[in-house]
């Protein structure tokens, strides 16, 4: 291969450490030579080993991801950009994605997760939408594990601190503790933006000789590495990666989003990509290759924070709050007035080319020059060898023993790391702000209404990690039904979603055959719900010293409610009758009532039944509208009895519970079947939802009523609701405080 | 010049996260301490190399900006540069 | 009526603010970047929460120096009403228009939640309608909330009726139950000399819609429109 020649020439050769050191095997670096023709320079090769990492080039899952179903009436942008976008009609558009930021939030867990808020709000702001909600879904170890309370205080005041300033209201999340995650723990971060569907913009560098503008704040040496950092296994060591953690500002990122909004309403921009991982690299290199032009860059006009900058350490930072876009021609000055206005830097980098080449200069000399070919799509692409896992059995009643007290067992799970309330987690988080909130943390999904309008989006973050690793394929598709559930409930047409694909490391066979099968499962369950992945991220080798993370394949879904007059909420009044929507056969593998009577979760999960999942929901979704029922709330975790306790606590009034089933009780009221929610509804109109439910196919089964201040069960003594309240309420706090001396 | 400014919150003023820290301390063995205060140490440039000059405009900096005085002290250190 | 919100580099509920004045008085406020030395004619200035420089160095110090709030302080001291929400308030504690400072939460972590106020006094130009007594609903969302002052400021604000607003239970009881923040004897806001200026750290634009779950906040903005008009 010819190419012009790199003025640099590095000393004395690469060893093959510095080419392992940097994340290549002897396979790809043999494949750069042979591109090349050459042995690259230290610059190109930190250039093409970061276009090459994992995490830029998706190269063990790109063919798997291939396979998700991605397109639908509503899909108007899929995955490919910054973030996808979905069609909310009136001329706007909602724009969203998801990203892990694991590694970081390991090592330092405050920077780490405000980092990743901080990035996955550029995400949506770089396509032009104001960010109007955020979400996040957490996964820590065990509560016993000695860094566990130390990683939640700082993963949840990162996330708060960065989200609070910049003034987007944090709307909902999930979290779990599971021993499986004390050497990985998981942040993935959602936002939500808003944008007038016909001015949406996009990466693509399209045209020859255009200015090439960096904005935001200084480039340091901050991250060095971060991408192929969040492509390598941990292992003792990794604690001493401190220094590549990158540090947020959210108030310059505050900035920036006022600063890009101001001038995207300006005929100014022909591309825009943010710098994330991998940062003046892969964000350059993206715009080139979409644009299909080349591109070449001259770093001595790189606005730096320290001196002397290398240009492998500008090529490589991952400082934050720094965008990077092609203007039309001659728009420099408006953009430049704009970007002053903001106290941001504004500099003119470079220039795109015809040459489809990626050159970098620095101080006169030519630092690299690659073909853009090479970077994007040249990137290896593996078919990993995959192990299916053996199916498991199913658990029946019998396997798991029967408690002493139904509702005594109730009080002992609500009041465990599994169950708890949450609040402690997202009243730090600014909820509130924007002043569109409609439906607060704590319930099934978080609404934000669409501001100035009548219409609300809904936004849930889902994956239950013990089912998926029982088995990935129906833990997959369960998150996906999961998710559509919880925007149901909250009365809103599911739109699609965005995936967070968290697994361990992909060479090893059974690792990659979970990821193949979660993305079977995940495709299965969005197909048959018309539910399309827009955009997504994935995070591998979540390992440390060779044990991995159970597959968590996280799923963030958005929904349109027409009109929040009509949405759904789950607290319940006072003399109402309790139903139960979906069949309920006593599923008890590796359910959370399982664990607390065997100290196990064992077996298969519970199957989800997607055509009676979409009867299911289609039924509740109409009955919220047309105002038949006066609470919703789907049963996931614990089961019914659980789904029943969080509606009673939500709405201030007790119940008393008797059903007709033949399964046994402990099954059949802490069964985790999929595809049920409970409703609640006035007794004069009990008739007429039961005779809908039987005209839509939907089992329906009365539960009991709503009333008193205890939730009763025949043949054992009453529980107290302010003493459920408070055990549900105190675990968490009291776990949090306790670490203090 | 270099200024060297510490602002430390005035005594009796409630410190919680000096009590945070000396809490933590303790949950660490430091069993021998008594009271943690915490504030703020700033560092700036001057340009100024009259030390009278240099040491009146610090102390302007401190009250208009630097430290709120309803609640905090400072203090400074001036090193030539 | 006309009204102007002031907008800081960080700023976050700037909007807020001007879609409950736009409620209350029937148009969109002026809204003024912190850069402007001129500040239009207006009979109410709202100085709004958010992050102004980012909470650097301390929550509102250095907006407080920023060309527009001297214009600020100068109208204050003309008797123009200036309404400081959250960062607002804490802005004007430190141009010194109200006495005191608000400072880190006592657990150390930002809170958002609903809290229960006890309205002081109904005969200011911000309380009229409300009832002397009563007990409302408004979230508060801060890391800095937590009201200090010497006893003596403090002996003389209660003294001469200066606070507006203190944190109770629902039922209306003020204890240290009810605080969420450590602010001393409760301090939810309170008001300058003249009672022209009051500086709360809850948010009353962020109830004052029924679709937001309550409007316990209103009565603020109407109470404004109310004696102004």
């Amino acid at each position: 291969m010819s190419g012009g020649a790199p003025a640099k020439k590095s000393e004395g050769g690469l060893s093959p450490a510095l080419i392992a050191e940097h994340g290549l095997s002897q396979d790809e670096y043999a494949r750069i030579l042979e591109t090349l023709g050459r042995e690259p320079t230290l610059t190109e090769l930190g250039i093409v080993s970061v276009m090459w990492s994992e995490h830029c080039s998706y190269k063990s899952s790109r063919i798997w991801l291939k396979t998700l179903p991605t397109e639908g009436p509503q899909v108007i942008e899929g995955p490919g950009e910054n973030a996808g976008v979905v069609d909310l009609g009136d001329g706007q558009a909602a724009v969203f994605k998801m990203e892990s930021h694991n590694h970081p939030s390991y090592i330092e867990p405050y920077q780490g997760a405000a980092t990743g808020v901080g990035g996955i709000m550029r995400d949506v702001f770089t396509m032009g939408a104001r960010p109007v909600a955020n979400m996040n879904a957490l996964r820590f170890g065990s509560p016993e594990h000695a860094k566990t309370r130390h990683l939640v205080s700082g993963v949840v005041s990162g996330i708060g601190d960065y989200g609070n300033c910049m003034g987007v209201p944090t709307i909902g999340g999930e979290t779990n503790f599971d021993s499986r995650y004390d050497g990985n723990i998981l942040v993935n971060a959602m936002c939500v933006g808003l944008v007038d569907a016909n001015r949406i913009f996009k990466s693509a560098a399209r045209g020859v000789g255009l200015p090439v503008v960096y904005v935001g704040s200084k480039t340091g040496r901050d991250g060095i590495h971060g991408a192929t950092m969040a492509s390598a296994e941990f292992d003792d060591a990794s604690e001493e990666k401190r220094p590549t953690v990158q540090v947020g500002d959210p108030f310059t990122e505050k900035l920036l989003l006022e600063a890009c909004l101001e001038l995207m309403a300006e005929d100014a921009i022909v591309g825009i990509q943010d710098m994330g991982a991998a940062g003046l690299t892969s964000s350059s290199v993206e715009m080139a290759d979409k644009g299909g032009v080349g591109i070449e860059l001259n770093l001595d006009h790189v606005p730096c924070r320290e001196e002397a900058m290398t240009a492998y350490e500008m090529m490589l930072s991952e400082s934050q709050e720094r965008m990077l876009m092609v203007l039309k021609p001659g728009a420099e000055p408006i953009a430049e007035k704009i970007f002053k206005k903001w106290e941001l830097d504004f500099a003119v980098i470079g220039i795109t080319t015809d040459t489809g080449r990626f050159i970098i200069k620095h101080d006169g000399e030519v630092e690299a020059d690659l073909p853009l070919s090479a970077l994007a799509d040249g990137a290896p692409i593996y078919e990993r060898p995959h192990a299916p896992k053996p199916k498991l059995a199913t658990v029946t009643a019998d396997d798991v023993p029967a408690p002493n007290s139904l509702l005594g067992a109730l009080q002992e799970m609500m009041g465990g790391p599994h169950l708890c309330s949450r609040r402690w987690i997202w009243e730090q988080y600014d909820h509130m702000v924007m002043a569109d909130t409609v439906a607060r943390p704590g319930g099934d999904a978080g609404v934000v209404r669409v501001h100035g309008t009548s219409k609300g989006l809904a936004v849930s973050c889902d994956v239950t990690p013990r089912y998926c690793a029982g088995d990935a394929f129906e833990g997959a598709k369960q998150a996906v039904a999961e998710c559509w559930r919880n925007l149901t409930a909250a009365g809103a047409d599911p739109l699609a979603i965005t995936d967070c694909m968290n697994f361990g490391s992909p060479e090893r066979p059974e690792i990659m055959g979970e990821f193949v099968d979660a993305v079977k499962g995940m495709g299965e369950a969005c197909t048959a719900l018309s539910f399309p992945v827009v955009s997504g991220n994935v995070s591998l080798y979540n390992e440390t010293n060779g044990t991995a993370i159970p597959p968590t394949p996280a799923v963030g879904g958005v929904g349109l409610i027409p009109d929040i007059a009509h949405m759904g909420q789950m607290a319940i009044a006072e003399g109402q009758a309790l139903v139960v929507l979906g069949e309920t056969k006593g599923a008890l593998g590796m359910s959370l009532y399982q664990e607390h009577a065997t100290g196990a979760f064992t077996g298969a999960p519970p199957p989800v039944d997607l055509e009676c999942e979409k009867r299911a929901g289609d039924l509740v979704r109409d009955l919220i509208r047309k105002g038949t029922v006066s609470a919703v709330h789907d049963v996931s975790d614990g089961g019914l009895l659980v789904a029943v306790a969080e509606m009673a606590l939500a709405g201030k009034t007790g119940v008393t519970l008797q059903a007709e089933t033949p399964l046994a009780p402990h099954a059949f009221w802490f069964g985790e079947d999929q595809g049920r929610y409970v409703v609640a509804v006035e007794a004069s109109r009990l008739r007429e939802l039961l005779l809908q439910a039987a005209s839509s196919g939907v089992p329906a089964l009365a539960i009991g009523t709503s009333g008193g201040d205890a939730l009763q069960l025949e043949g054992e003594p009453p529980l107290p609701l302010g003493g459920l309240r408070s055990t549900y309420e105190e675990w968490l706090p009291d776990y949090m405080s306790a670490g203090r001396g | 010049m270099k200024a060297r400014i510490t602002i430390t919150l005035k005594q009796g003023v409630l410190d919680p996260q000096g009590k945070a820290i000396e809490g933590a301390l303790h949950a660490l063995g430091f069993g021998g301490v008594d009271d943690v205060r915490q504030g703020k140490y700033i560092e700036v440039a001057l340009s100024e190399s009259d030390p009278e000059a240099a040491k009146a405009e610090v102390e302007r900096m401190c009250e208009a900006l630097l430290a709120n005085t309803v609640i905090e002290n400072y203090s400074y250190e001036l090193e030539a540069a | 009526m006309k009204a102007a919100v002031i907008v800081f580099p960080g700023s976050n509920c700037d909007r807020d603010a001007a879609v409950a004045l736009e409620a209350a008085t029937g148009a969109p406020p002026a809204m003024v970047w912190h850069g402007d030395a001129e500040l239009p004619k207006t009979d109410v200035i709202v100085v709004p929460g958010g992050f102004s420089y980012g909470d650097y160095l301390r929550s509102g110090a250095m907006a407080a120096h920023s060309p527009v709030m001297r214009e600020v302080v100068a109208r204050a001291k003309a008797g123009t009403p200036v309404l400081g929400i959250c960062n607002g308030f804490q802005v004007l504690t430190e141009t010194g228009l109200l006495p005191g400072v608000l400072m880190r939460n006592r657990s150390l972590r930002f809170i958002c939640k609903d809290v229960h106020l006890k309205v002081e006094r109904d005969d200011t130009l911000y309380t009229n309608g409300y009832a002397a007594g009563s007990v409302i609903r408004i979230p508060v969302a801060h890391k800095d909330g937590n009201y200090f002052t010497d006893d003596e400021t403090l002996a003389r604000l209660e003294g001469e009726g200066r606070i507006a607003f203190r944190y109770c239970s629902a039922e209306g009881t003020v204890d240290d139950a009810a605080n969420p923040n450590g602010s001393r004897n409760n301090i939810a806001g309170l008001y300058n000399e003249s009672g022209t200026v009051l500086g709360m750290m809850p948010h009353p634009e962020r109830l004052a819609d029924p679709a937001l779950g309550g409007t316990d906040g209103a009565p603020i903005f109407s109470s404004i429109v109310e004696r102004l008009q």
